[in-house]
């Protein structure tokens, strides 16, 4: 059923990437990306990991194109003509690489397998008691903001820092 | 009645690609952020027809809705940003 629709999002993430790395112009390729965001968070939400997918949303396709856009119209719009024929090593690199990759594939547990080996940690603990502690009724909502509450506060700390660093650094736009 | 709602989100699917075409190709910056925008209210549909798909339409239309929010925000701010340049 959804098999077609994740199949159809995955090929238009990949569609996208291709995209973003063939335009020359990097406001087009600054927008691909923040439409490879929204597909991004599509794949999430078909997975149902809606939290995630509205992270993505914001920050994929919202906040990082803003940032993009400011780094653009402060530095140059172009990119700097150069070679693109790519060398037969790194093809045959890339090649090997991704074979490696596909061969490895079949090792991995179907998708969604509740018998996997990482479904069987801690994941049935969260799920049984998950609601009952949390109160939380999204298991991935539980996880993220209340088992893992410290990671989250943490990381906006560092996030918050960051963006203090940045204001104090960049110079003002005169007018 | 799933399958219906499988059908219509891989064609809006497919047809993204025609904004995708305008935001690469695009003469102007203004068409790649039309086509940026119109990319983003294609993904709203479709992010709602997947909650059809799941009959989880509540928390999908409340997802649905932020998207279309962030998407206009988006590309208000992109077009304050080119507003400002000179460049077109």
């Amino acid at each position: 059923m959804s098999e077609v629709l994740n199949a159809l999002f995955l090929a238009l993430l990949v569609i996208l990437a291709g995209a973003a790395v063939r335009v020359r112009d990097l406001v087009g390729a600054v927008l691909i990306l923040s439409a490879y965001g929204l597909t991004m968070s599509l794949v999430w939400a078909g997975m149902g990991a809606v939290d995630v997918a509205f992270t993505e949303a914001v920050v994929g396709a919202g906040a990082s194109t803003v940032f993009f856009l400011a780094t653009l119209l402060r530095t140059l719009p172009r990119e700097q003509p150069r070679e693109r024929r790519a060398r037969p090593a790194t093809l045959v690199g890339v090649l090997l690489l991704g074979g490696l990759l596909l061969l490895a594939i079949h090792e991995f547990p179907a998708w969604s397998d509740p018998a996997s080996p990482a479904s069987l940690h801690v994941s049935p603990r969260y799920l049984r008691d998950g609601y009952r502690e949390t109160g939380a009724p999204n298991i991935v909502t539980a996880v993220l903001a209340d088992y893992r509450a410290y990671d989250t506060l943490i990381e906006t700390v560092v996030i918050f820092t960051a963006g203090v660093a940045c204001w104090l650094l960049l110079p003002r736009r005169d007018p | 009645m799933t399958s219906i709602f499988v059908v219509v989100a891989a064609t809006a699917t497919v047809l993204t690609l025609a904004y995708l075409y305008r935001v690469a190709a695009g003469p102007t910056v203004f068409d790649r952020i039309l086509g940026l925008s119109g990319f983003g209210t294609s993904t709203t549909i479709v992010l709602i027809l997947v909650g059809c798909v799941y009959g989880r339409l509540d928390m999908f239309v409340d997802i649905g809705l932020g998207y279309a929010l962030l998407n206009f925000v988006g590309v208000l701010a992109a077009a304050r940003y080119f507003e400002r340049s000179d460049r077109r």
